[in-house]
């Protein structure tokens, strides 16, 4: 027996790794997805949510909407799930994955994010297409970009980015490393950079306003919570805390 | 002779290798698979991928064999130092060697004036995706290399010397014969990281069809919106890299022989 010992050992750890990652058994824990843009809004909600409910802890996911529908579908424990727009909250219904209708809860416009002292000399979009301007933007398949393109073909102008990003987190960092010299971001991106980057509004912005909707995940294990959570950020202190961060009424 | 014991965690540790091939394997969508991985965007993140892993192999043998050979058939002070530095990028994540190729290379770098002096611009280029290939891949030809000329020993050099031949002579034609599979199956694992690279492409060369979207990247993209097409690429990428391996540790035990 003692010479099994060692391979004994090894598929104990294994099953206790397995046993990894369950909830704790004192605190309620109430798991939260939600698009990269909500980062710092949410994780005030959050705050905010775990005083009104003493015990429960909000746990929170930051990602790529699409990123995490995938996560979702393939068995992610969610509760909640908030998208940066209607086409991905789409994905995460057509599964019969969501309790209920989604509700918009946000809206959001793009801006051009230059580094400080716009080193080349940027105004506005048709300035982005001039060659030699290092332009970054999101990929056209996430939602970031796909307003990128509404906006370029509203405006009539051809963008030729150096490189297409899968984040909108992505081009801002390109943006503030000062390697691009213009990159096309949210609004409260570039509100949330603060001095690392200047935006510069766009007027063709409104072709292309990304809508946020948040639903409750279908067989959520704390769905009451989760209501609750949904109704906190609809509610006028959620909407205050957005509205700070420069998110648009729904 | 092992215990037979042995054989239990060395059973679960090859299934925690395989089972994950097995899963993506099966998801593959067979029926559309040759016009999933023959559309002209994968194609052209293949054959992208292709050249600046060449590229970067062939900066990996032009740089990496006299960096083991000064490791190997020298000692100077500091040289424990030099080989922990050198062996970094085996360890470290690679997004932190992009950030430091960003730092170093990029418009606001170390270098960024001169090169901006020189009309080079590194950022967003394929250039940069071979520099970071390179970066991560070179260690693995340095380690190759220098434990087969350890492993090889000085005496055929030494004997050669004293014969006469000069020490680029010995070089030529007694060291690096002797050392040929160890340089080879150094070269084919830098060419199979350099495949494979992705976080400090990403971080470092940004992301655009044709320039700078490598295969890695490519599958990265396309994992969002047709999961499908990116499960097939996946699966070509590991039939590319189990041939690259197979062939590395052939190469490896011929060898072993002398």
């Amino acid at each position: 027996m003692r010479r099994l010992a060692p391979a004994a050992a090894s598929v104990a750890l294994l099953l206790s790794l397995a046993g990894c990652g369950g909830s704790d058994d004192e605190a309620t824990t109430l798991t939260v997805y939600a698009a990269a843009s909500l980062t710092s809004t949410f994780e005030q909600l959050a705050d905010e949510f775990e005083q009104e409910h003493p015990g429960t802890e909000v746990q929170l996911s930051f990602g790529g909407s699409s990123d995490l529908v995938t996560q979702i579908k393939e068995g992610a424990h969610a509760d909640v799930f908030a998208s940066a727009d209607l086409a991905t909250m789409q994905k995460l219904t057509d599964d019969d994955l969501a309790d209920g209708d989604p509700q918009d809860f946000a809206t959001n416009t793009l801006e051009i994010a230059v580094p400080p002292g716009n080193p080349a000399g940027i105004t506005g979009l048709a300035d982005l297409a001039t060659p030699g301007v290092n332009l970054v933007v999101c990929a056209p398949e996430v939602p970031c970009g796909a307003a990128t393109r509404a906006v370029a073909d509203a405006a009539g102008v051809a963008l030729s980015p150096v490189s297409e990003e899968q984040s909108v987190t992505d081009v801002l960092a390109k943006v503030t490393s000062g390697e691009a010299d213009a990159g096309l971001v949210y609004r409260t991106d570039v509100q949330a950079a603060g001095e690392d980057v200047r935006g510069i509004e766009l007027p063709e912005a409104d072709s292309a306003v990304n809508t946020y909707p948040i639903v409750v995940v279908q067989g959520a294990d704390e769905a009451a919570l989760a209501h609750e959570f949904v109704d906190l950020v609809l509610g006028a202190a959620g909407q205050q805390v957005l509205a700070d961060a420069g998110f648009g009424p729904p | 002779m092992i215990p037979r014991w042995i054989y239990v965690p060395a059973a679960l540790g090859t299934v925690l290798v395989v089972l994950p091939l097995a899963g993506m394997a099966s998801r593959v969508a067979w029926g559309d698979f040759l016009g999933l991985v023959t559309s002209d965007s994968a194609l052209t993140a293949l054959s992208l991928s292709l050249r600046t892993s060449l590229a970067s192999t062939l900066l990996c043998v032009l740089l990496g064999a006299p960096m083991a050979l000064v490791l190997a058939r020298t000692t100077f002070p500091g040289q424990g130092v030099v080989r922990a530095l050198v062996l970094l990028p085996l360890v470290l994540p690679p997004v932190v060697g992009g950030i430091a190729l960003l730092y170093t290379f990029g418009r606001r770098g170390l270098l960024g004036d001169q090169l901006d002096v020189l009309g080079i611009q590194v950022a967003f280029s394929t250039t940069a995706v071979v520099l970071a290939q390179t970066f991560v891949s070179l260690p693995f030809l340095v380690v190759s290399l220098e434990g087969a000329l350890r492993t090889a020993g000085q005496r055929y050099e030494i004997v050669a010397a004293t014969l006469g031949a000069r020490p680029t002579t010995v070089l030529r034609r007694v060291t690096l014969p002797l050392v040929l599979p160890g340089l080879v199956s150094g070269a084919v694992l830098a060419f199979a990281r350099s495949l494979g690279e992705f976080g400090a492409t990403i971080t470092f060369a940004g992301s655009l069809e044709g320039t700078t979207r490598t295969l890695p990247l490519y599958i990265y993209n396309l994992r969002v919106t047709d999961p499908e097409a990116a499960v097939a690429m996946s699966l070509v990428l590991v039939v590319v890299a189990v041939a690259v391996v197979g062939l590395a540790s052939r190469r490896g035990r011929v060898g072993e022989r002398p």
